[in-house]
């Protein structure tokens, strides 16, 4: 099969590398062919290195997302791993099914949502994407097809879920979903003044939602520093919408996706333009505290409004840092790294921070309890670099770790401190994928394939 | 129902026609080689669009057993409505050029086969007097150039057919429509140097059912490739000998 030299970048324009991409149009052309490493990538939305294979075989899955089955009675669906999120969504949301867990956008791949076990605003309440996996079919490292659930071969399920496309090549996924009433949210917002008080309503079981999560303002400083806006979502039922609504409750959103048709100049998001957009979304959004009907659009995916967004860090791209803290002393750990991010001098556009829930069974899997922080940070040179690299370093410290999934830059040491399960995962992948046809840059990176 | 029998059923731009025809409730018909994506295809427009599908084996350079074939698809399906032909065969002209095995295939598999295809098709619904015909055919077809010649007089003799075929069945209401892709984003073209303008699949289907909800003859696809082959018609054959095409 043909394949394209290509520089390719993942979501955060950082680091952009040469690999060889293939795209298989054919299900038995996801079997990794000829010598050398082999990665998949789906939609491109992890931001580092993940979905990267410098001198290796990119492997396109994104002509391979038909539809297997779909049981309207017990929501259960199966699809090829190339689905994105939006396709299903399509699908399942007019028959009144949705997903159990999403993250925030809905252009990513099924096999993307399983490699990166990915979490959404519910996590403290239902858990990560593999919740609602059901089966997974990987093809390992022998070209076999496996069908690996909790029952079945779950060692290699449980390795492959946020496993980091490292344990084969995920060819289909069966997914459990939630039945809802409408396509809409029941949503509130509620604004905090500090990081303490945003603290204080995460955990607050009084405003607790099925979906929660809190936008932070990142450039306040001193007492209103962590303040930001906590929002709250329900699915809403039928009795909670106008009359239009109720009419049409699984109507698709109005929302039009507009482009950003190339990389803005460099100096489009600077302090200044930050400053003036926190505030902005600080008080717009803050005031929002009576509940509101919104289509789950909007709620959960506010930025798929903009195509390519990314595209507003300019070429030089950006970094997204993503860490979670245990919940025991997470708000001094929090506190510090924004103080430490605020000192350093360097603008940080988007922060977001959520409460996590219970640590799933994935041997990799990124979240534990505890709080979780984002933030998106404009690439301006090696100085971010250092500069997280402390941060890691106060995240080791209260015992937390980073998301791979958003990650760059994390060193290898770093990652065996993070993730205690890593030996036990490195056993599975051994035996999956024998020869590491499997491999990324972000696993030769990390080292994810030698010993401790 | 009305059925539509779509060959080459798991290319790129089969798969494209047939999730636009599905769109418009056309119950559908995929034949092909490989039965596991005949199969998946197959499930996916059933589940997704709630039409009726299915699917079969058919081997395109086995002219024996076409006629066969076209008559058992009609006998299952009691009613054929539409003909999809999405099968090709691009080849390699600077092998056709030494293997006379090479230049059989690619005329084989373009014309030869397709036209028996068309043939068998157009009296069972001149017959029935209603229906339309789609024929794949290529803007490679519109002129004779040293680096595809051999595909390109398979596909132009295809064009010529499907307009013969067009002028035999107007009386009898079945429309033919000739389609000529430019470059589409396929398997066939993913990784060839000189692509521009490459355009996807599921926007060529949509084109090519639209052309045919419009009664159209022939349309280029993407659009501006007529344009592009007027040009190239028209350069007069003392120029053109000597140009690299």
């Amino acid at each position: 099969m043909s394949t394209i030299q290509r520089s390719l970048a993942g979501w955060g324009n950082y680091p952009r590398q040469d690999c060889a991409l293939r795209r298989p149009e054919r299900y038995a052309g996801l079997r990794p062919e000829g010598e050398g490493s082999h990665i998949a990538r789906g939609m491109g939305r992890s931001y580092g290195d993940a979905a990267l294979n410098e001198q290796g075989t990119v492997i396109l899955t994104e002509r391979l997302q038909r539809l297997r089955s779909f049981d309207r009675e017990s929501g259960v669906l199966r699809a090829e791993a190339g689905m994105t999120l939006d396709d299903l969504l399509r699908i399942c949301v007019p028959a009144g099914w949705f997903p159990a867990v999403t993250p925030g956008t809905r252009f990513v791949s099924l096999g993307g949502c399983v490699a990166a076990d990915v979490h959404g605003k519910n996590h403290h309440r239902d858990g990560s994407f593999s919740t609602g996996v059901r089966e997974l079919a990987l093809i390992d490292g022998e070209g076999q097809q496996r069908h690996c659930s909790r029952d079945e071969q779950a060692e290699a399920f449980w390795a492959t879920v946020g496993g980091m496309g490292l344990t084969g090549m995920i060819g289909e996924v069966a997914l459990q979903l939630q039945p809802i009433d409408s396509a809409y949210m029941h949503v509130r917002h509620l604004p905090s003044l500090d990081l303490a008080h945003t603290f204080s309503l995460l955990e607050d079981p009084a405003h607790d939602a099925t979906y929660t999560v809190a936008w932070l303002d990142l450039v306040a400083r001193g007492h209103r520093r962590g303040r930001g806006v906590v929002m709250l979502g329900e699915h809403a039922g039928l009795d909670a919408l106008n009359s239009a609504q109720a009419a049409a409750p699984f109507a698709a959103a109005s929302q039009r996706q507009r482009p950003v048709p190339f990389n803005m100049p460099g100096w489009l998001l600077n302090p200044l333009s930050i400053r003036a957009f926190n505030q902005l979304y600080y008080f717009s959004q803050g005031r929002k505290q009576n509940g509101f009907i919104s289509h789950y659009q909007p709620f959960f995916y506010p930025l798929d409004g903009l195509a390519n967004w990314n595209r507003l860090y300019g070429s030089k791209g950006f970094l997204q840092y993503q860490c979670v803290l245990p919940t025991e002393g997470a708000l001094a750990g929090v506190q510090a790294l924004l103080e430490r991010l605020q000192q350093s001098g360097q603008p940080s556009f988007l922060g977001v921070l959520k409460r996590l829930g219970d640590e799933g069974e994935g041997m990799l899997s990124f979240p534990m309890p505890g709080y979780t922080l984002a933030m998106d940070l404009p690439f301006a040179g090696t100085g971010l670099l250092s500069l997280l690299d402390e941060l890691d370093a106060i995240v080791m410290h209260h015992g937390g770790r980073v998301y791979l999934a958003k990650d760059a830059r994390l060193p290898p040491d770093a990652l065996r401190r993070m993730y205690p399960r890593l030996g036990e995962w490195q056993a599975v992948r051994q035996r999956l994928d024998p020869r590491g046809c499997f491999q990324s840059s972000l696993s030769r990176r990390l080292k994810m394939e030698e010993g401790l | 129902m009305k059925w539509v029998l779509i060959l080459g059923g798991s290319s790129a731009i089969a798969r494209a026609c047939a999730a636009s025809l599905a769109e418009r409730g056309y119950a559908l018909y995929l034949a092909g080689r490989d039965q596991d994506e005949l199969a998946r295809d197959a499930d996916d427009l059933a589940l997704r669009y709630g039409i009726e599908s299915r699917y079969a084996h058919f081997d395109a350079d086995d002219t024996g057993r076409i006629e066969g074939f076209i008559d058992q698809v009609v006998a299952e399906v009691g009613d054929l409505h539409g003909l999809v032909v999405a099968y090709g065969y691009l080849g390699e002209q600077s092998v056709a050029a030494q293997s006379q095995q090479e230049t059989l295939s690619i005329l084989q598999r373009n014309f030869v086969s397709a036209v028996c295809v068309l043939n068998r098709v157009a009296a069972s619904l001149e017959a029935q007097g209603d229906g339309f015909i789609v024929g794949i055919s290529s803007v490679a077809g519109d002129r004779g150039r040293q680096s595809n010649y051999t595909y390109g007089a398979a596909k132009g003799g295809l064009s010529l057919y499907l307009e013969g075929l067009r002028n035999r069945l107007f009386a009898s209401g079945v429309r033919v429509l000739t389609v000529k892709p430019g470059f589409v984003d396929t398997a066939m073209t993913y990784g060839l140097p000189g692509m521009f303008l490459v355009a996807s699949p599921r926007s060529v289907g949509e084109q090519i059912v639209r052309g045919l909800e419009k009664g159209r003859n022939v349309i280029y696809v993407p659009w501006f490739w007529r344009y592009i082959m007027l040009i190239i018609r028209h350069i007069p054959e003392v120029i053109f000998k000597r140009l690299k095409l």
